[in-house]
């Protein structure tokens, strides 16, 4: 059965030859620091399951001491200049939307109907990790799309796809970082401590008082997390059942679906969320690290400030 | 109920306003929450390793670079350019709010692939807002492209997540529909979804006038850009 394994050992092999090409790319003065930190990632996807906790937790630390002290410089590949890529571009026309395409189209169709190829009995694909397999053969179908259509040949791909790698540096690794952060922060009670304090904190026989301090406390709690599914639990137990619920009345399915919202508002104003808005600012090659967040600031609090007149209208109706 | 892991956020808090590497900070808010809450420094780095080998699908998204970097190699950026500027209607605002639209309704339908900060805004959405500014105002700043980069890149957020739970199968409807069940109440995932909707067209009227307003000041900012200032 193709499960996550053969995505994680897909991405391994990605990971080194990234590793290699930045090797032996002279012209970067860290070379060898992207290449051990490259490295150790690919070693994390290849052997992950069999190095036992420790030496994963070690692995990290590695791989953190790299990338925060020496840091990782930035490599110079053989690319096309800007004349070639217009004229590459006249050339190709709307071919070059299709590769493109085919990364979504692909997992889309794949996350519907692989699970239902079956071999010998068993299903071919495992069920349960069926997106990110899809998405991986997504990328095969587009590389292959980019040889045929394009003339783009593999060797070339991951040159360039380091070249997208060395551009987010540090910020490849933090997504995962913040997730691994959390799972520690849920160990050492830090949500019990943030629930026990709101809880604290929330004024008694004010309906509106109520339903404010939990829509600011799902954005609040998520900008803290990075992640409203972190904040939901303990605020909803914490303020909104016996709050709003229980003593005001409220209905509780308007409530939640509002609350959640109000956590995504708080989403939008976190570095803690780097996947959303740190990644895209390396990304897209802007001078401040927090340049999306800042474009976002005003949306996040105007619509929390309407999410929470939203709730007091409906959630007592 | 102990306060002290809250070290750990209070390490964040403070390591991501002062602009120190962010990889370090989260390190050492591990270590912090971690000894907080009771255990050894080995424990941590353990528990530490173990919940970043769980969660290595996040990084599984960077497979897809590159696909992304072929293209740009191939001319996706600049393809995308020359359509835009054959489209007279083209504006920053346009393009941004089009795509707001069509994000927004993608995720409302369950379609969460159908978009993405590496696989449409960097190659796509980005180049066509730039070009579509600069075939109305003329060459524009190194601060302008990046102020148009960063908006392509909010509203992509803006547009998925406020989305994403106006459909029925979402993760987020069905943790809120199974934490409800834990505590003795029951709701159809339905309902849930439905009054999301409310929220998602405040969001997007809400970023649509941003993006409307945001294209009305480009077009007051001064535009003397010296020749060959743009990379």
């Amino acid at each position: 059965m193709i499960g996550i394994r053969a995505v994680y050992f897909f991405a391994g092999v990605v990971f080194a030859a990234v590793a290699v090409l930045s090797a032996r790319d002279a012209i970067n003065p860290k070379r060898w620091a992207n290449a051990c930190f490259w490295g150790l990632f690919a070693l994390s996807f290849l052997a992950g399951d069999y190095l036992g906790d420790l030496a994963n937790g070690l692995l990290v630390l590695a791989m953190v001491l790299i990338a925060g002290t020496i840091g990782l410089g930035i490599g110079k590949t053989a690319t096309t200049t800007p004349q070639q890529r217009e004229a590459s571009a006249r050339l190709y026309r709307n071919k070059l939307f299709v590769p493109a395409l085919a990364i979504p189209i692909v997992t889309l169709v794949g996350s519907l109907t692989f699970r239902n190829i079956m071999l010998g009995g068993t299903p071919l694909f495992d069920p349960g990790q069926i997106t990110l397999v899809s998405l991986g053969i997504g990328v095969i179908v587009a590389l292959f799309l980019c040889r045929t259509l394009l003339k783009q040949k593999l060797p070339a791909a991951f040159q360039e796809g380091r070249k997208l790698m060395d551009l987010l540096g540090w910020a490849s690794l933090l997504p995962q970082m913040l997730a691994a952060l959390g799972a520690v922060f849920a160990i050492s009670g830090v949500g019990q401590a943030v629930g026990g304090l709101a809880a604290q904190a929330i004024p008694g026989d004010s309906r509106f008082a109520a339903v404010a301090a939990y829509t600011v406390g799902m954005a609040a709690f998520t900008a803290i997390m990075g992640n409203a599914f972190a904040a939901f639990p303990v605020m909803t137990a914490g303020i909104g059942l016996p709050l709003i619920v229980t003593k005001f009345g409220g209905d509780p399915a308007i409530m939640t679906a509002i609350g959640m919202v109000s956590g995504f508002c708080g989403t939008l104003t976190t570095p803690m969320a780097a996947n959303f808005n740190i990644v895209p600012a390396a990304l897209l090659g802007l001078n401040d690290r927090y340049a999306v967040i800042k474009a976002q600031l005003p949306t996040a609090f105007l619509l929390l400030a309407a999410n929470t007149v939203l709730m007091y209208a409906l959630v007592f109706h | 109920m102990s306060l002290l892991p809250l070290l750990g956020v209070l390490v964040v808090v403070l390591g991501f306003a002062a602009r120190l590497n962010p990889l370090l900070v989260v390190m050492a808010a591990a270590i912090v929450s971690g000894l907080a809450g009771g255990l050894d420094f080995v424990g941590v780095i353990s528990a530490f390793g173990k919940a970043f080998n769980d969660n290595r699908y996040v990084s599984v998204t960077w497979l897809v670079l590159p696909v992304i970097g072929a293209l740009e190699r191939g001319g996706l950026q600049e393809r995308a350019r020359d359509i835009i500027v054959r489209i007279r209607a083209a504006s920053v605002f346009s393009i941004l709010c089009l795509y707001l639209l069509i994000r927004q309704t993608a995720a409302a339908l369950g379609l969460n692939s159908l978009g993405g900060q590496a696989t449409m805004v960097r190659p796509l959405i980005a180049p066509m807002a730039e070009a579509a500014g600069e075939a109305r105002l003329g060459p524009l700043s190194e601060q302008v492209h990046q102020d148009i980069r960063a908006q392509a890149a909010a509203t992509e957020n803006v547009g998925w997540f406020f989305g994403e739970d106006v459909f029925v199968a979402i993760g987020s409807v069905l943790l809120i529909k199974g934490f409800l069940q834990q505590n003795g109440i029951v709701v159809e995932p339905l309902r849930l979804a439905v009054w999301s909707i409310p929220t998602a067209i405040l969001a997007f009227l809400i970023q649509a006038s941003r993006m409307y307003l945001f294209d009305r000041r480009l077009a007051r900012e001064p535009r003397i850009v010296p020749e060959g200032e743009r990379a």
